[in-house]
């Protein structure tokens, strides 16, 4: 099956020369769906390319193939013109391939040095190695201290031991998974500049992502994925991010319906709440206030680690506080002494960021899952006995009113997609009609469609005068949903303010760790 | 000088005692640091103990003896290790499985082997240095067992600091998603950290059956194992403190055997349970440490690990 | 070449059948075992499996051995569906029978009929006391309820040593380690005549209803949760520290109520030994009857055949009554093993490996 070629010109000596690395007709399917479906791209020398497609389009299972993670069922993938197997991920690093993955493959415990020496092969020698690295790193822009260990470093700086692991190995090609979904505006921008510079030197570099405007200023070819199968392969130069949105979607995707917001009474207030974290090197929370009004939509941003699983769990009321009752107020009631079975009956509903076996049990049936957070509030109890009736009349609402796949209100929440689990738990909630909604990364992993629902979901909740606050390291959701804005770092809240006043610049310096407000940042500027 | 003359057999009898928990727990460190629980360490101790026990009798020869406990305590791991690490069975039940098994088939093998004698290990013997006051004997009058765990721990403080398989050990326990990630075969490494494990609480069985009772009784483990596994988590998995843990209860076993003897006016089932006691405690104080443990403990222990193929 | 598949769902046949597969490999284990130790593999299989039932005796035999399995069975099924690893149940047993037996070596003239429901409650607080330990120190602690309550175990058995063979010795005993002999009022009442089965059946019973009853509600959601997921447990509100005490002390009443049934029925007074590991073998009933209390029930009965089969064996054919321990062991093992085939399902593949 050949592939569509827009534009027409990915064949014709655009970079002359032999392809690095070709794919052709790469299958693989898994129990129940086709992951990939007669795949087939040329990746040439000194390209930047794109590997471009929504959640669940087939990227990750691609590209683990191209490295030897898994084996394709049918097709055949060729290195510098001749054909190879890739059967495990030394063969590809040998060939020259080095990857950095989406989710980090690092050890916690070890330092950086010994993260490296585990990706490195040849003989233990720390001295040498050392130096190395902090050669290696400090010349691309990315600089590292060796003895540092994992667990202590940020998101930004564990992605620099990927990628100085790989250099190190001096690749021909660069596979990089979704790399900035973990960084501040400003470490994607110096990871562009080390890009541009393996560029320069003649390495190629396969990225993968959803984001257009980043493959727009990196990347001189594109190969785009839409259920498994290439749409496409086009120059993004070429296109506009609609149009490559169109390629990736398959339709005219309209942002979500919003009208502008009424804001009503307050229905959240937090005032001065401050926590001490459980995890060993996580943030503590210092004096967090905000105030969150019905009919509003609030978003707040930050990478992952400066305190956000730590604030969830803070409002949902698994950490407990010891502070006054009315350090957090629900229309007026204080809550902070309650629980979360007491907190939801006072109108909140949450939905952590973790969906499996945190905000539901793989293991337990959707029905099960309708029980655990909706016992109380639907009462779905009778004198220690559980309604099973009623139980099961209220997933079926979840399921048919969201559009969940599932095989059944009894199939085990496990067997469902990322994106339809993720419909069921925030439909879940929605259908409680609770007063104030708390949503830590609404669409994390989830395919366009599912993402498209839940957003629409959380409008139309804040329509009805309910008070939506979401917690999310994607600026775009945020900018695309949200009245107001805030910004989670180390700990510590910025002082909310409306989107239409932020920029993406502000808020990336805030995620940063700048801790001036935004006002006291333009004065400064000014 | 009769101060001292007490105190040397007390410190001999307290390095007998030490050694078993010290060559069973060093096994479950290194299994535990692959990222694997084993709780069927009584049950690799006391079917060393009668391997190697029959091994002696058999041959006449201690040291085929204690390689026969060490092979049995090999063979029972690997079907841990087949049953947790190929079938993914819950570890904790398998351990128990293991330690059940263990004590059913060495009570029913044993049975001919009851009141039955056999040759000891004999000590070292140095002219000269093997004769020094107080230092002499305790330093170079042991048997060969007790230098041999001593070099094990210290071997294998060394392999997982500064070796690359030693690195690849500590990786796989931290990480095995990471680790398989990378292209290191997780499955494999566990298999031979468990083996080890294995071989190494046959050896302390073995001790047991040689050197400390020289004779086979049901039931000769009386939990060793189990506080074996709790000198692990006391130890924080590193193999320094094992050490000390290790002394530490060999001495409260002596200690309380003693006071028995010298007339201390204590039933001598309270006595008995010291040890018991003093583990709990141990394991209390190092546990309210959460942060501490988290830190050390190996993220994937206990946890099977599921290849996505 | 042997790959396992992952199932989309679990297998709910091989929930039951796994079970059923154990027993079966075992049993050809044991015929293999015999015919290893010399003796007729069908004679003794029989002997082992099929003869303690030929006789009412038997049957009421195997009810009284049954009885603890259950009791202790259903407080452990419940612990483990929650994660909650006691296995000190042999020590809650024992401290239970040590508080009940007490009473009645207190009151060993006593004519009273409250002797015996003394006794009885008595045992119950014993066994949850001796478990509370363990419960404390893992939520206050985060100490290793396994090792605790093992550790508790030893100590449970030492105590009672020294009871048996000091303060509590039976003065007119002849210096035997045992106590008096409990007063007939403080005796459980044998149900049937001509059999040892006594009351102890009927709570063994109950047990297994109130099991049934909990599962399908709240409590049985909570603790089926905190198994599976601790932190989703933790999002609906549920205290895991709650559940933790609800396991270890419902798993140490029930043991602790076997203690003091089995020292104040067969037994009649306290003395060393007064369990064949019934703590241990409860895990095993536990685990063979899936958790669930109709089949730790059934469990029970097939764990009680074991014992009996090694009596019978060590009388008929002359196989040492150890064989019973080996064999339990075997049992846990393949269940363990063909457990997998819940989750999974096995490819052979035949020729180069895919």
């Amino acid at each position: 099956m050949d592939a569509h070629n827009k534009n027409d010109q990915t064949e014709d000596g655009r970079q002359p020369g032999a392809p690095l690395l070709e794919a052709r007709g790469l299958t693989k399917a898994f129990p129940g769906v086709i992951a990939n479906d007669t795949v087939s791209f040329i990746i040439r020398p000194g390209e930047v390319h794109a590997l471009l497609g929504e959640n669940g389009a087939g990227k990750s299972t691609l590209v683990k193939m191209m490295y030897g993670l898994l084996r394709p069922d049918e097709g055949e993938l060729f290195w510098q013109g001749r054909p190879v197997r890739m059967d495990k991920p030394s063969t590809a690093r040998n060939l020259g391939i080095g990857m950095v993955f989406q989710h980090l493959s690092l050890f916690e415990p070890l330092s950086v040095l010994e993260n490296v020496a585990l990706a490195v092969p040849g003989k233990w020698n720390p001295k040498a190695l050392r130096k190395r690295i902090i050669d290696v790193s400090t010349a691309y822009g990315l600089p590292l201290e060796p003895e540092r260990i994992v667990q202590s470093m940020s998101v930004g700086e564990r992605q620099r031991i990927e990628v100085v692991r790989c250099l190190l190995q001096d690749p021909q090609l660069l596979i990089l998974d979704e790399p900035t979904s973990v960084l501040t505006p400003q470490e994607a921008d110096q990871l562009f500049t080390t890009l541009d510079k393996l560029s320069a030197e003649g390495r190629s570099i396969l990225y993968i992502s959803h984001k257009l405007h980043e493959v727009r200023r990196l990347c001189s070819g594109a190969t785009v994925l839409r259920e498994g199968r290439v749409v496409a392969h086009c120059d993004p130069r070429d296109e506009t991010p609609g149009s490559l949105a169109e390629l990736m979607l398959g339709t005219r995707i309209a942002p979500p319906s919003r009208a502008t917001a009424e804001r009503t009474t307050p229905r959240l207030r937090v005032f001065n709440v401050s926590a001490t974290s459980t995890r060993a090197f996580g943030f503590d929370l210092k004096d967090i206030s905000f105030t969150l009004h019905g009919g509003e939509i609030m978003g707040i941003a930050g990478i992952a680690g400066n305190g956000q699983n730590e604030l969830m769990k803070v409002l949902t009321g698994e950490t407990k506080l010891d502070h006054e009752a009315d350090a957090i107020r629900v229309d007026g009631a204080p809550v902070a002494h309650f629980g979360p079975i007491h907190r939801r009956l006072c109108g909140m509903a949450f939905v952590p960021e973790e969906r499996n076996d945190h905000a539901a049990a793989l293991n337990l049936a959707l029905t099960d899952n309708t029980f655990l957070t909706g016992f109380s509030k639907l009462r779905l109890t009778r004198g220690g006995m559980i309604r099973s009736r009623r139980t099961l009349d209220h997933t079926k609402k979840v399921v048919d009113t969201y559009g969940v796949r599932a095989a059944g209100p009894n199939a085990d929440a496990g067997s469902l997609s990322g994106g339809n689990l993720q419909k069921f738990v925030v439909g879940r909630e929605i259908l409680q009609a609770p007063e104030v909604l708390i949503v830590a990364q609404p669409t994390w992993g989830v395919d366009a469609g599912a993402a498209l629902a839940i957003r629409q979901a959380l409008i139309d909740l804040a329509a009805t005068g309910s008070a939506v606050l979401i917690i999310s390291q994607d600026l775009d959701e945020i900018f695309a949903i949200c009245d107001r804005i805030a910004v989670m770092s180390e700990g510590r809240l910025s002082p909310p303010v409306p989107v239409s006043e932020a920029t993406t610049e502000e808020i990336g310096l805030l995620m940063g760790g700048v801790h001036e407000t935004l006002s006291e940042h333009r004065e400064a500027a000014t | 000088m009769s101060g001292l003359d007490h105190l040397t057999p007390l410190i001999l009898t307290v390095i007998t005692a030490s050694t078993p928990l010290l060559f069973a727990a060093a096994g479950e460190l290194v299994t535990e640091r692959s990222g694997v629980l084993n709780l069927g360490v009584e049950g690799l101790m006391v079917t060393g103990a009668l391997a190697a026990f029959a091994g002696t009798y058999v041959s006449g020869s201690a040291v085929i003896g204690v390689l026969c406990g060490a092979l049995a305590g090999v063979l029972m791991a690997l079907v841990f290790a087949a049953l947790t690490l190929s079938l993914l069975a819950n570890q904790v039940a398998t351990g128990l499985a293991l330690t059940i098994f263990g004590l059913g088939l060495t009570s029913l093998l044993g049975s001919g082997f009851i009141g039955v004698t056999v040759e000891n290990i004999p000590k070292l013997n140095i002219p000269g240095l093997s004769e020094l006051p107080v230092i002499g004997p305790i330093l170079f009058g042991q048997d060969a067992m007790v230098y041999l765990s001593f070099a094990c721990v210290g071997g294998i403080g060394w392999v997982l600091a500064r070796t690359r398989i030693g690195l690849i050990l500590r990786a796989v326990g931290a990480s095995h998603d990471s680790a398989h990630a990378l292209g290191y075969p997780v499955i494999r490494i566990r298999y031979l950290a468990t083996m080890f494990g294995g071989a190494m609480g046959g050896i302390a069985g073995s001790y047991l059956s040689l050197v400390y009772t020289p004779m086979w009784a049901e039931n000769l483990t009386a939990g060793r194992g189990w506080i074996a596994l709790a000198l692990v988590v006391f130890s924080t998995w590193r193999p320094g403190r094992l050490v000390l843990g290790a002394y530490l209860f060999g001495a409260i076993t002596v200690i309380q055997l003693h006071a028995q003897g010298l007339g201390v006016d204590v039933p001598s089932q309270f006595l008995s349970m010291t040890p018991y006691l003093v583990t709990i405690m141990v394991l209390v104080i190092i546990s309210r440490d959460h942060l501490k443990i988290q830190l050390n403990a190996p993220a994937c222990l206990g946890r099977s690990f599921h290849p996505a193929q | 070449m042997i790959r396992l598949v992952p199932r989309r769902q679990r297998s709910r046949a091989m929930v039951w059948g796994a079970p059923l597969l154990a027993v079966a490999l075992t049993l050809i284990t044991g015929g293999l075992t015999f015919a290893i130790m010399g003796k007729p593999m069908g004679v003794a299989l029989f002997t082992f499996f099929v003869q303690p039932l030929t006789s009412v005796y038997g049957i009421s035999e195997l009810i009284v051995k049954a009885s603890p399995l259950v009791l202790i069975g259903i407080g452990l099924s419940l612990g483990f569906r929650a994660n909650v690893w006691n296995i000190g149940a042999e020590g809650q047993y024992t401290f239970g029978a040590i508080l009940g037996g007490g009473i009645a070596i207190f009151f060993h003239d006593s004519t009273s009929p409250f002797l015996l429901p003394a006794m009885l409650i008595a045992g119950v607080v014993g066994g949850m006391a001796w478990a509370a330990i363990p419960a404390l120190l893992r939520t206050r602690f985060n100490a290793n309820e396994i090792l605790v309550s093992l550790m508790l175990t030893y100590v449970a058995i030492l105590l009672l040593s020294y009871l048996v063979h000091g303060p509590w010795r039976d003065p007119d005993g002849y210096n035997f380690p045992e106590s008096r002999l409990f007063p007939e009022v403080g005796t459980m009442p044998v149900l049937i005549e001509g059999t040892r089965v006594h009351l102890g059946v009927f709570f063994a019973l109950i047990a297994v209803a109130v099991a049934l009853v909990l599962g399908k509600g709240l409590t049985g959601f909570k603790l089926k949760l905190v198994g599976l997921a601790p932190e989703a447990a933790r999002f609906a509100g549920f205290s895991e520290t709650g559940v933790i005490w609800f396991a270890l002390l419902a798993g140490g009443g029930l043991a602790g109520l076997a203690g003091v049934i089995e020292v104040a029925g067969p037994i009649g007074q306290l003395i060393p030994t007064i369990s064949p590991g019934y703590g241990f073998t409860a895990i095993i009933v536990a685990f063979l009857g899936r958790l669930h209390p109709v089949g730790v029930l059934l469990a029970g009965l097939v764990m009680a055949l074991t014992y009996l089969g090694g009596e019978t064996a060590q009388i008929e054919i002359g196989v040492p009554a150890a064989v019973t321990g080996l064999f339990q062991g075997f049992l846990l093992f393949y269940l363990l093993a063909c457990d997998v085939l819940i989750r999974y399902r096995i490819h052979i593949l035949i020729g180069k490996a895919a």
